[in-house]
């Protein structure tokens, strides 16, 4: 069982949140409405195929690229939807089709597609992701691995309605 | 400069630059992921690396650091170094044009994800802008001294633009060996950017008589 404590200090501090929250509300007026879509990342569209075909794995795998796909605003999951993925790998580069495909989002929006290792590409290593099927307004991402070692890669969508 | 004779310091100074300049390509050699890039996209790479090594001996040259050259030879070389770091500036930015063009034109536009490539894009204008001026500096009739209140400033441009664009991008080169050639270039340019303005004031400057 869990005791609440109704303290100077927790008060303090609730009240401050209460404040905070009301003031950024009426600064950021989006905030109102909820979840805000996910706007679309600088070189995100770089290299993208349009209809990227959905697949069990790209190419050999080792490498899990995950996310989520949700709705702006009251942030539902988004079941069904077709996320497409591309990258430089260790089997080919962001120009490759082979380096292309594309997964379905399940019932909790979630999607998860295997693929080969990512590595530097123009710096940085980084994938690239779109949702580009039109019963949402296009959204391309670009996430950066905080290491070249890293095996997983991680991006998430808030679509808006087009 | 003294008549020439063999003293180990000297060479010293030379194997020393050589291997400033050297070390970093020789270890980005061996980089693993060569074996996922393509020859243009490795040209590129190694464009860039000698670029960086160039920007080194320029101030090394232009200091009269380099021993066995005179001050006319150093400034004659000087030049020639300018005009090999034109070359591979451009042969590092249109091989990873043909590798992606979209990343490469996102960065001449400033519209690059990457916070190293504006620093890039930056140098390669301020070594396009002093190569053009060193082109004309005969016909505009430029006085020493104008061409240095222009050439300096760009070169302080063209070195802290090309350290940081370099210090930041993960590719071929090798984390120790970068590190070291990057420090040496900020080093030599600092000292031999005041050592030079100390001559000056001391008036006994080579500067004027060019």
């Amino acid at each position: 069982m869990t005791t609440v404590l109704i303290n100077r200090r927790n008060l303090l501090a609730a009240g401050g949140a209460v404040l905070a929250s009301e003031v950024s509300g009426l600064l950021l007026p989006a905030r109102a409405e909820g979840l805000a879509p996910t706007p679309s990342m600088r070189g995100g569209t770089n290299n993208y195929q349009k209809g990227a075909p959905i697949v069990e794995r790209i190419g050999k795998g080792g490498f899990w690229m995950s996310g989520t796909v949700r709705r702006a605003g009251d942030g539902a999951p988004l079941a069904g939807q077709r996320v497409q993925i591309w990258a430089h790998t260790v089997e080919g580069r962001e120009s490759d089709p082979q380096s292309h495909g594309a997964t379905l989002t399940d019932k909790n929006g979630a999607f998860r597609l295997e693929m080969p290792q990512i590595i530097p590409i123009f710096g940085q290593p980084h994938g690239h992701l779109a949702y580009d099927s039109g019963e949402f307004k296009s959204v391309f991402l670009r996430p950066v691995m905080r290491s070249a070692k890293d095996t997983a890669l991680e991006a998430h969508f808030v679509l808006q309605p087009a | 400069m003294p008549t020439q004779r063999w003293r180990p310091a000297r060479a010293l100074i030379w194997v020393a630059l050589a291997a400033a300049v050297g070390g970093p390509i020789a270890a980005a050699a061996f980089s693993p992921q060569l074996q996922w890039r393509g020859p243009i996209y490795i040209l590129a790479g190694f464009a860039g690396i000698v670029a960086l090594g160039l920007v080194l001996v320029q101030p090394l040259l232009i200091g009269g650091y380099l021993p066995g050259l005179s001050a006319y030879r150093g400034r004659r070389a000087h030049r020639w170094i300018g005009g090999a770091l034109v070359v591979a500036v451009a042969i590092h930015v249109g091989g990873l044009w043909i590798t992606s063009p979209p990343d490469m034109i996102d960065a001449l536009l400033f519209a690059s994800p990457t916070l190293f490539s504006p620093f890039g894009v930056i140098a390669m204008w301020a070594i396009f802008a002093v190569a053009t001026m060193a082109a004309l500096r005969r016909r505009w009739g430029l006085r020493a001294r104008t061409w240095r209140i222009v050439h300096m400033p760009l070169a302080i441009v063209i070195v802290a633009g090309g350290v940081v664009h370099a210090v930041l991008i993960e590719g071929t080169m090798e984390t120790v060996s970068k590190a070291a050639l990057c420090v040496l270039v900020v080093v030599a340019t600092v000292a031999v950017m005041a050592d030079l303005r100390a001559r000056r004031k001391r008036g006994t400057s080579r500067e004027e008589t060019m």
